[in-house]
């Protein structure tokens, strides 16, 4: 059995905090701000990107266990492959005569 | 639903397979329950975890669908064998080229690999069993009963007929009314799902249950590419899932994601089914390539050459595999720089299959080869896959490709690809791993008969469609007129088919032959092989390994005997933990096929109601707390001590 | 299960069975990226082919969403603490934070079920265009993942009850656990790249 007491949980809570004032930042962004479309959605993109990051280390602990390495690599490689298939099939679907628009 | 709409009627070659399908089903219950084998089944098989007995149903179902496709492809040969034919009609035509490209890659080459990797791989690796063993039955059973739903269509309801890529819009309703195509969305879903889990499965068993000592540049290389394959298993099918979710909403939910008049997109769906197919390919050809690794290894009686750059390049190809599905598709009108680009990353993929191709000739060199029947079949796999890599290269060009693409040349090329990577390579590994699975050797003498009819038809079978190809007929044409030129290239092709069955016809011959005759006295070793599986009894004890070897290089047994090292202590036993048996495999299978079954016919209510059974079969899995239980070191000894003489 | 206890790791890694399932888990997570990822790319495709039907702006209503962001945020926050409470070896706690976790899910769905409603009477059927296809599709599959979550975790509070916590219930959480925060980072991008994106281009 654990003996180790695990004290207040800050970890869970700073990542909580950031977490609202992230998101509460984005709609900030998107709707208070006079920047182009196009900054506005690298902005709130990147912001989600940090949301993501925060849930995987501060509250999933992805490099916990025997296999942190291999985690990480999983969810690498799985960002990877959505990457290549969100830009892939946008590009793919939306050039030349394919296009629908 | 009148009855007649229900079963499909006025084909008297379906009416005949009614028939044969209800009398050979009677008769099966008859025999079982003749022979009072009931128990046996449902304890013996039905119900197990074991790896090796779950590979064994993959493989004997695979040769079933082998059976079905093949006698599709046939009658399609027939039917063009001739100019102006009318053995079978446009409809059936179009039935039988649908239901023969699905169920050879989804339910004959799928389950004949993942079966040879289940019985194979626990073993090479030193393991007692899979991670996940009841995940694995249910694997099993969700493709078994997918299987069986997917080739009930063609008497009850009607068998799809968009072809086994099912593009939009003629896979919607508008242009393929009646529940035909949803036998392809709803089979190929719950197939899907048992491959992913199989995918899971094995990436966590070869990461975290190899034998002490086995470190990733010691692992077989079938191990590796099995490993690689379950990558893109995972990688890929979630895609498919997607996209055939999307076709069953737009088929019975009325959505839209794939009609231009209401915003949809067909090429959406193109797009979909090649994220997934193109690494499909590569799913079903990697651990072939790791097949005949270890069979030219063993014999040719040295290591396999260049072992480093083969792991590169396995790894190299699930890379790419993900970076080229637009191949399949130049000619939907995409713009110059996404051509290009596919076209590229396409023609990379054969530099490490090149890679590949160059290590076994080089493991070859200089070998003391023994031709035995698994050894046939891999030297007969260079040069036939040779020939479908090289065409495919020339399919890679995108400007040539609206030359060659949808024409015969194409069908001749990926069969060149398939029959040699898959097929040959189940036939290299039943040959190999047979006595591994049943404690004796297929016979070599018959099996001659095998290889030589088998690879002599498939070239004259498919060799004449090239140039039928780049003459110009298309493929999926059920007929021609006379004077195209084809008529002497397409009759021969059709005599080439006859051969290959007859091919066929020898291996069933040689199976049962083998059983009744062939000597049961075969050691454990009888290939003198490399790996792990060979270091255990065969067949292959329950438990695998009395004790888990440790291993110090890459082919570990050959190192094992060269040094005297494959005896075992009495003092090493310990007992040995082994997963329970569990009915809720087969049954959650059985409960998915039936919810299937009904959503096909859009029969939503019953759908629903028997979705309870899903949710049983979920519930019980969840509160069962089985912990398995334990061989006592007693059984252990007895069962060594009948097969090695060496325990001391 | 032989159990290998050792003091300073927690109890869902102590055997190796448990280890295996956690990594399992992790990589059917990798195989829900590439699923979720295929419907984003989808959505992208055909958000803008409305066919004459209702834009995203027209029918997203921000506060209801941030509502809906606040609650499955919070839920992953006292998963968390759920999961932390476990660690400590607290029964209580983590029966107590799992079904507050589970009564924001609930929380979440309501919210949801109500924004679909809405959508439906201002005219956006998942019949009604590519767009709301596929927009219905990618919530309704987040959705559904939450409450075939909610049923899930439920399940494991009645073996939690009559268990307690043990390296096999231990693990169950921490597996669910991951599910749910996981259902989290799919919202956030569901809310990046659907609503804000939707109401500012
Ligand atoms: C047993 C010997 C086989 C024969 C005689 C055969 C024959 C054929 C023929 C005649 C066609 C249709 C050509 C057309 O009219 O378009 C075809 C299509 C196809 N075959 Fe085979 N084939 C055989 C084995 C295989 C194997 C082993 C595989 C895969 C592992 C395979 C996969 C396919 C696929 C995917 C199609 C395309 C179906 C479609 O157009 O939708 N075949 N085959
Ligand atoms: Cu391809």
């Amino acid at each position: 059995m654990t003996t180790v007491k695990h004290g207040f949980p800050w970890n869970h809570l700073i990542g909580f905090v950031l977490s609202i004032l992230l998101t509460l930042f984005a709609v900030f962004i998107a709707f208070e701000t006079d920047f182009s479309k196009t900054v506005i959605m690298w902005v709130i993109g990147t912001l989600a990107i940090f949301q993501a990051l925060i849930q995987l280390f501060m509250f999933m602990h992805i490099t916990e266990g025997k296999e942190g390495m291999l985690n990480v690599i999983n969810i690498i490689y799985s960002i990877f492959l959505a990457l290549v298939i969100v830009f892939g099939s946008i590009w793919v679907l939306t050039s030349g005569h394919s296009a629908i628009h | 639903m009148s009855l007649d709409e229900f079963f499909v009627t006025g084909d008297p070659l379906i009416l005949a397979s009614q028939i044969a399908i209800g009398l050979t089903m009677i008769g099966l219950i008859a025999l079982v329950t003749y022979l009072k084998r009931w128990k046996w089944l449902w304890s013996e098989w039905f119900t197990t975890v074991d790896h090796k007995k779950i590979g064994i149903m993959y493989i004997l179902a695979g040769v079933l669908m082998f059976f079905r496709g093949g006698v599709d492809g046939l009658m399609m040969k027939a039917q063009t064998s001739r100019p102006n034919l009318e053995f079978l009609d446009a409809q059936h035509y179009d039935e039988i080229f649908t239901t023969h490209g699905v169920i050879m890659i989804l339910f004959m080459a799928m389950p004949m690999l993942i079966g040879i990797m289940n019985v194979v791989i626990p073993l090479q690796i030193g393991a007692r069993d899979v991670a996940f063993p009841k995940l694995n039955a249910l694997s099993f059973w969700l493709f078994f009963v997918a299987a069986m739903l997917f080739n009930v269509s063609f008497v009850i309801g009607g068998s799809p007929d968009a072809g086994w890529t099912s593009y939009f819009p003629l896979a919607g309703k508008e242009f393929t009314p009646g529940v035909g195509n949803n036998y392809y969305a709803i089979a190929l879903q719950i197939a899907g799902i048992g491959t992913l889990a199989t995918g899971i499965n094995f990436i966590v068993t070869i990461v975290k249950m190899r034998a002490p000592g086995m470190t990733w540049m010691k692992m077989p290389m079938f191990t590796w590419t099995s490993l690689v394959t379950s990558i893109i298993i995972v990688a890929a099918f979630p895609i498919f899932t997607v996209a055939l979710a999307y076709m069953t909403l737009d088929r019975l939910f009325g959505t839209h994601f794939f009609t231009v008049a209401a915003g949809g997109d067909p090429m959406l769906w193109l797009n979909l089914f090649w994220l997934w197919g193109h690494p499909e390919v590569y799913i079903v050809v990697l651990p072939a390539f790791g097949m005949f690794s270890e069979v030219i290894a063993t014999f040719a009686r040295k290591n396999l050459y260049g072992y480093k750059s083969m792991v590169f390049s396995v790894v190299g190809i699930a890379f790419l595999s993900m970076l080229v599905w637009v191949h399949h598709f130049y000619t939907m009108g995409n713009s110059a720089s996404v051509n290009t680009v596919f076209s590229l990353t396409t023609m990379m993929i054969a530099i490490p299959t090149g890679v590949k191709i160059f290590n076994w000739l080089f493991t070859l060199r200089k070998g003391r080869i023994e031709f035995s029947n698994a050894m046939l079949w891999s030297l007969a796999f260079i040069p036939c896959f040779t020939i479908g890599g090289v065409t495919g290269v020339m399919l890679a060009m995108a400007a040539a490709d609206y030359q060659y693409h949808n024409t015969m040349f194409l069908v001749a090329h990926f069969h060149y690809v398939l029959i040699p990577g898959v097929v040959f390579a189940v036939f290299a590994g039943l040959y190999y791993w047979w006595p591994k699975m049943f404690g004796f050797k297929l016979s070599e003498k018959i099996g001659k008969w095998h290889f030589w009819l088998f690879v002599i038809g498939f070239n004259l079978t498919f060799m004449p469609m090239f140039f039928v190809g780049l003459d110009g007929m298309s493929r999926r044409m059920y007929t021609y007129s006379e004077g195209l030129g084809w008529e002497g290239w397409l009759g021969f092709s059709a005599v080439g088919s006859i051969v290959m069955a007859a091919g066929f016809a020898a291996l069933c011959y040689n199976i049962y032959w083998s059983f009744r005759y062939a000597p049961r006295d075969i050691g454990n070793d009888p290939w003198n092989a490399r790996t792990l599986e060979w270091a255990t009894a065969t067949p292959a004890p329950h438990y695998n390994f009395a004790k888990i070897p440790e291993v110090t290089r890459l082919d570990p047994y050959w190192d094992m005997k060269k040094k005297g090292e494959t005896g075992l202590k009495k003092s090493d036993l310990k007992p040995v933990h082994m997963p329970s048996n569990s009915w809720t495999p087969i049954f959650l299978g059985v409960a998915f096929g039936v919810v299937g079954f009904f959503l096909v016919f859009e029969w939503f209510t019953l759908a629903i109601i028997s979705s309870i059974g899903i949710i049983i079969g979920l519930v019980a899995n969840s509160f069962d707390y089985d912990e398995g239980y334990h061989i006592p070191v007693e059984e252990l000894e007895e069962e060594e001590r009948a097969w090695r003489g060496d325990l001391k | 299960m032989t159990a290998h206890t050792s003091a300073n790791v927690p109890l869902e890694y102590q055997t190796n069975q448990n280890q295996m399932n956690i990594l399992g888990f992790w990589i059917f997570l990798g195989a829900e990226i590439v699923l979720f990822s295929t419907l984003f790319a989808s959505y992208f495709v055909l958000e803008h082919n409305t066919a004459g039907g209702p834009v995203g702006h027209e029918i997203f209503i921000l506060k209801d969403v941030l509502i809906e962001t606040f609650l499955l945020l919070t839920s992953s926050f006292t998963c968390g603490l759920a999961i932390h409470a476990m660690r400590n070896n607290s029964k209580n706690g983590l029966m107590f934070w799992t079904i507050i976790t589970l009564l924001f899910g609930l929380g979440f769905l309501y919210m949801e079920i109500n924004e679909f409603i809405h959508y439906i009477h201002e005219g956006a059927t998942i019949q009604t265009s590519g767009f709301t296809a596929a927009f219905f599709t990618l919530l309704g599959t987040h959705g559904a993942h939450v409450s075939f979550g909610i049923v899930w975790i439920a399940l494991l509070l009645i073996q939690l009850a009559k268990r307690g916590i043990t390296q096999v219930t231990a693990r169950k959480f921490f597996i669910a656990s991951l599910y749910w925060h996981f259902l989290d980072v799919v919202w956030i991008f569901i809310f990046t790249f659907v609503y804000l994106k939707g109401m500012v281009m």
